[in-house]
């Protein structure tokens, strides 16, 4: 039931990306940056974490769970530490993802090369 | 053939007229973004098997996804996972890994520093500046709201 519900909600996720992307100009690129951005402005009003209570990580996995994140972060650290910690939280709270980003995709980079077939 | 009628003909043609994309890219979208999230699922639950907090088993996640979705890049799956799945493979945080190591491997011709370190955050790094300013402002707006009261 868990994995049902993380696929739908995933799922759904990705299709709001689809249709924006079938639909205007806009390319994957404005796509990631919005849905990071609405993810930061729900987590922010408490919209997205009942959708990460029901969904787990169908409502993490996808950008805008970065995004509620950052911002949940953001939240607690101002909550605990003042303004400081609404600096620190978001950062620290994804630390994790960004920092594996950046050792991975260089190391990957390094020993990879573009595939240009087909 | 020569029995088919008009309407049966009509029928058989419009099984033949192939149906709007975007139909067919929300269904993939849907099937391979849902998908992802259910591995995501698996190692969360993996990870919570272990004793691991809520905390270290969101971090853990990210960091398991991430480095999957920048190996499928290195040996030229995801682009192929990328092409079926459409907005299905950008949007979940293995399709952020994508766009760092996509990128950073076609300009390792231009250095490594201007060319793989520079071009990895092509669009990570408006996705960061975005995502984390906007998170600033919202701990910000949490200080001051509570603060009010």
């Amino acid at each position: 039931m868990e994995y049902l519900k993380a696929f739908v909600v995933g799922g759904l996720i990705c299709v709001v990306g689809q249709i924006i992307l079938d639909t205007t100009k806009l390319t994957p690129a404005h796509i990631l940056v919005i849905f990071v951005t609405a993810g930061v402005v729900l987590g922010g009003l408490g919209l997205y974490e009942p959708l990460v209570k029901f969904g787990g990580a169908g409502a993490t996995v996808p950008l805008p769970g970065f995004g509620y994140s950052l911002a949940k972060g953001a939240m607690e650290g101002a909550k605990s530490k003042g303004i400081i910690g609404a600096f620190t939280g978001g950062l620290e709270a994804t630390a994790g993802g960004v920092a594996a980003a950046i050792i991975f995709g260089y190391i990957m980079a390094l020993v990879a090369d573009p595939k240009t077939k087909n | 053939m020569d029995n088919l009628n008009k309407k049966d003909y009509q029928k058989y043609a419009e099984r033949k007229i192939p149906k709007p994309t975007y139909f067919k890219n929300i269904i993939l979208a849907f099937i391979v973004g849902g998908l992802i999230c259910v591995v995501g699922q698996i190692i969360r639950n993996t990870l919570f098997k272990y004793g691991l907090d809520e905390k270290a088993v969101a971090a853990g996640t990210s960091i398991i996804l991430v480095f999957l979705g920048a190996f499928l890049t290195g040996i030229g799956v995801y682009d192929k996972i990328g092409k079926i799945g459409g907005a299905g493979a950008a949007v979940p945080i293995t399709g952020f890994a994508n766009s760092i190591v996509s990128p950073a491997m076609e300009f390792k011709r231009e250095g490594f520093i201007f060319g793989v370190a520079a071009k990895m955050f092509s669009i990570a790094g408006p996705v960061l500046v975005y995502g984390v300013g906007s998170s600033i402002i919202v701990g910000i707006l949490k200080l001051l709201l509570t603060k009010g009261r």
